[in-house]
């Protein structure tokens, strides 16, 4: 039996205006080479002067995971060379990273928690991208200088399911913090897998390869087993030693496989040394305490929510699992709703509605016409039942819940005459079934429910049916 | 050549008139070589029209060709201006030709650019001293008012004390390296070469203060120091006894002569030590390489300047490097490579910043009961092209001028007399921390006790 051990490398674009070492715009886009100046550039005699907004940024998250934030950490340059790499290094952290030691806990849907440890996240800038065009290549330095935070985990990991949810609890701590677009297809949020196997029981850590750039939770979860897989069957096929060797592999989503990139015998030497262009990076006390400030994280708002409205821990969770969920839930019980009944209503109807690129964020009925069809539930207008056939409407026709409800004419009808009209009609077309409920069969009693709301189309109050029912049939 | 002092005086009109007579002069002395157009048969480089000031080739100008000396920046145009370009023009003063220089500011004599050599305008067999030879001979023979260099183990006192000029490396940080082609940089300072010591001040005052876009730039307001120049002011004087015992004869009996002269003049002179040079030297090539080993990575083909074509893309990289990199500078960066490549990264650069440490307590210690030192800028007078073949001789002209630079100390080189060879001899003072005044004050006192 094995056991398998993952780390995880996630480079997050910070989402400053401006990008890190020049005050050239970060946008996303553009025309190649527009957002360029003589700094990112790489132009003889520029030099880099450090934004403060990104250093506040990599604070606030250092807050976000109980880790250590330095007060003074050091800005090195790592040497390589590479086309869309202007200056030729890299200014990147080294030695002295600014967060240090900090924790990220899973949730299960058991109600089980894990502690996966953050060895440490530090303050990078980003390259530029190569395009390549046949024969020959082209460099867009727009990403080049735009600040990312690198953060990297311990080995804590040992499934691909437990390294897709820290990248899910990741994601989302950075979404809440608002620090980062976190976008995994725009590549805001990029992830590489360091991945190896031992026999269960064995603390040894075992030969890793390092799959780079997957650009989807997905891709991180198959590329994982098929790493497992084929580590696995070269341990049992007696060639672990020649097979797995310590290497950066490349997962290829069409073939669903890994290969081999380079092998650390090419790996580069990067002779870090401190950048003597910039000054150590020294947190002062006003902006450490400003940067500290943070809003409500994930596993604090799952507690309230547990608490103040006793909801269920994993329903909990899963509200919690993505900031805009979590606003969207906020704002239905804002606007009135049942903090149970928006549970539902959004995790399970409206999610399930949300198809065809549609999100939380683009969903054509936001919080406040959800909670208003959870209040028209609340209020006995419409039946829950009735309420599925307003929300399939209002998902494709941008008018009122209200308008929605009386243009499907669902209005529940809660008016005793109206009901014991249909009732007594159904009464009367099936005297035997009366005289048998009368003899002691009182299961027949949701016959006559069913009966009463099919003939009123649903529209009935139940509650009311019931009562009424009740009345009649003595 | 009318003083800068003076051109500042004058009327536009004047001005225009030195310009075209300057410009008839660079022509007409053509195998001085001191600037880049003169050794390229190329008009003088010019922009704006305010008193010229010859501007070292590794300072951007917006517009120019600035090349660093080198084949690898052949065809860029820097489309920027230094931040000390800014402020020249600011003051009514405009950069004006292109000075000739070691490539990549790595020599001590000017002979490693690409452009070829620039001659000693007091005999054009010796070098002019380096790497901002091309300055200070364009000074000292009356090609130019004044002229920008930069000072990285020496390069600005060593040619000016070769050439017989003034030439001030302020303190690192006073002025601005913003727009200057980086060599090492934590070492590199632009500074003055100019006639005398009144115009290093006032130049100086032109160029220095905080540049925000510069992380190593002093966040401080300048205080002007040509309006306070006081030749008059008694200092104690720390000579360094040991520098003077290495010296070569005619710049040890010079540097004499001017102890006496000071000392006569009311200065209270006091002897020190500093520890062996040749371990200032071992931790500059340690440090200047390793820098300058990153700083040059972007020399790479890729953007601009020169490329030569490969088969692949690490074959052009190779090639350009190869082919647009000169021998010197190719050696220090092999050295800057080797010195922070894992398992000698601590053996050297990590103790070569721990010398460093020390050679700036020794300064400390010694400016914290004296003023200012008072010490030679080279070990002998300008030498003949070709003399120093040897690359660790070509280094050892370094001797007295790097450890300044490892301290980050101001220093103002000077001329103090001529060999039999009627050869200029330099000599320093070095200050404490942003002591520019004291040194400019001691080298006034000197400078009028000697005329």
């Amino acid at each position: 039996m094995f056991e398998v051990v993952i780390g995880l490398e996630v480079h997050a674009q910070l989402n400053t205006k401006t990008k890190i070492f020049c005050s050239c715009p970060t946008s996303f886009g553009d025309e190649p080479n527009t957002n360029v100046c003589s700094v990112c550039l790489g132009l003889p005699g520029a030099l880099p002067v450090l934004n403060a907004e990104a250093v506040k940024k990599a604070i606030a998250f250092g807050r976000a995971i109980n880790a250590c934030v330095h007060e003074k950490s050091i800005f090195n340059r790592k040497n390589y060379f590479y086309p869309d790499l202007p200056k030729g290094y890299q200014i990147s952290q080294f030695e002295i990273p600014i967060v240090e030691g900090g924790e990220i806990i899973l949730d299960f849907e058991d109600g089980s928690t894990k502690r996966i440890g953050v060895t440490r996240a530090h303050l990078e800038e980003d390259a530029g991208k190569n395009v390549h065009q046949g024969t020959f290549s082209q460099v867009d330095l727009n990403r080049a200088g735009t600040p990312l935070l690198e953060i990297v985990s311990e080995p804590d990991m040992r499934s691909g399911d437990e390294a897709v949810r820290y990248l899910k609890k990741l994601h989302a701590i950075l979404r809440y913090l608002d620090i980062s677009d976190a976008n995994m297809q725009e590549g805001s949020f990029r992830c590489d897998v360091n991945i190896s196997i031992r026999p269960k029981g064995d603390t040894k850590l075992y030969t890793r390869a390092e799959i780079k750039n997957i650009n989807s939770f997905r891709f991180v979860q198959k590329a994982i087993e098929y790493e497992i897989t084929r580590q696995t069957n070269a341990w049992e096929d007696g060639v672990y030693a020649q097979e797995v060797v310590q290497e950066t592999r490349l997962y290829d989503v069409e073939k669903n496989e890994t290969r081999s990139m380079r092998s650390k015998e090419d790996s580069a030497e990067y002779r870090y040394f401190p950048d003597p262009d910039l000054l150590p990076v020294v947190i002062a006390k006003e902006m450490l305490e400003e940067a500290s400030i943070i809003p409500e994280l994930p596993d604090a708002k799952k507690a309230r929510f547990v608490s103040e409205f006793g909801i269920k821990n994993y329903d909990a969770s899963v509200i919690t699992s993505s900031v805009e969920m979590a606003h969207f839930f906020e704002s239905m019980l804002d606007a009135g709703a049942d903090a149970k009944m928006s549970v539902t209503w959004l995790s399970v109807e409206l999610l399930a509605r949300l198809k065809d690129g549609l999100s939380i964020a683009t969903s054509p009925v936001d919080a406040q016409k959800l909670a208003m069809l959870v209040m028209r539930i609340s209020d006995g207008t419409i039946s829950g039942k009735a309420a599925k056939e307003v929300l399939d409407h209002l998902m494709q026709d941008a008018i009122s819940v209200d308008n929605a409800i009386e243009k499907l004419g669902l209005k529940q009808v809660s008016d005793d005459g109206a009901i014991l009209e249909i009732i007594d009609a159904i009464i009367n077309a099936n005297s035997n079934k009366v005289t048998e409920y009368k003899a002691g069969k009182e299961k027949l009693f949701g016959f006559f429910v069913g009966q009463t709301m099919k003939e009123s189309k649903g529209t009935a109050n139940p509650a009311k049916v019931n009562e009424l029912l009740k009345q009649r049939l003595g | 050549m009318i003083t800068l002092q003076e051109a500042l005086s004058l009327p536009k009109e004047d001005i225009l008139h030195i310009r075209r007579e300057l410009k008839k002069k660079i022509v007409e002395q053509k195998e001085l070589g001191a600037y880049v157009e003169q050794l390229r048969d190329l008009p003088i480089s010019e922009y704006g029209e305010g008193i010229p000031i010859a501007i070292k080739d590794n300072i951007q100008v917006q517009n120019w060709n600035v090349t660093c000396g080198s084949k690898i920046l052949q065809g860029y145009i820097a489309p920027y201006n230094a931040t000390v370009i800014d402020k020249l023009l600011a003051s009514g003063l405009a950069p004006f030709g292109r000075t000739n220089m070691d490539e990549f500011a790595m020599g001590s004599s000017t002979e490693t650019s690409i452009y070829g050599k620039t001659c000693n305008p007091h005999n054009f067999k010796r070098v002019p001293g380096g790497s901002s030879g091309g300055s200070a001979a364009a000074v000292a023979s009356g090609l130019a008012i004044a002229a920008l260099g930069s000072d990285t183990g020496g390069s600005i006192r060593q040619p000016a004390a070769f050439c017989g000029c003034v030439g001030l490396k302020p303190t690192y940080g006073k002025v601005s390296r913003y727009g200057l082609g980086a060599y090492s940089s934590s070492l590199d300072q632009i500074g003055p070469i100019t006639q005398n010591v009144q115009d290093a001040s006032i130049l100086y005052d032109i160029i220095a203060g905080y540049e925000p876009k510069d992380s190593t730039s002093l966040n401080a307001l300048h205080v002007s120091t040509a309006d306070k120049l006081d030749n008059q002011k008694k200092q104690t004087i720390a000579v360094i006894e040991n520098y003077l015992q290495e010296a070569s004869e005619p710049v040890r009996i010079a540097m004499e002569n001017a102890i006496k002269a000071l000392k006569d003049a009311g200065h209270t002179i006091i002897y020190k030590n500093l520890t062996n040079s040749k371990y200032d030297i071992a931790t500059y090539y340690v440090i200047a390489a390793a820098e300058a080993s990153a700083n040059l990575s972007r020399y790479d083909g890729v953007r601009y300047g020169f490329r030569a074509e490969g088969a692949n893309l690490k074959d052009m990289f190779v090639k350009t490097r190869s082919e647009g990199f000169g021998e010197e500078v190719k050696r220090r960066i092999l050295l800057g490579t080797f010195v922070l490549s894992s398992g000698y990264y601590d053996a050297y650069y990590i103790k070569a910043q721990k010398a460093r440490h020390l050679i700036k307590s020794q300064f400390e210690e010694i400016l914290s009961i004296a003023d200012v030192i008072f010490a030679p800028v080279t070990p002998s007078t300008a030498f003949e092209f070709g003399a120093k073949s040897d690359p660790l001789e070509m280094y050892l002209q370094d001797i007295y001028t790097i450890s300044v630079n490892l301290a980050g100390l101001p220093a103002i080189s000077l001329p103090i007399g001529k060999d039999i060879n009627k050869l200029p001899i330099g000599a320093q003072f070095i200050g404490p921390a942003y002591g520019e005044q004291a040194i400019l004050d001691a080298a006034a006192s000197l400078e009028k006790i000697l005329k």
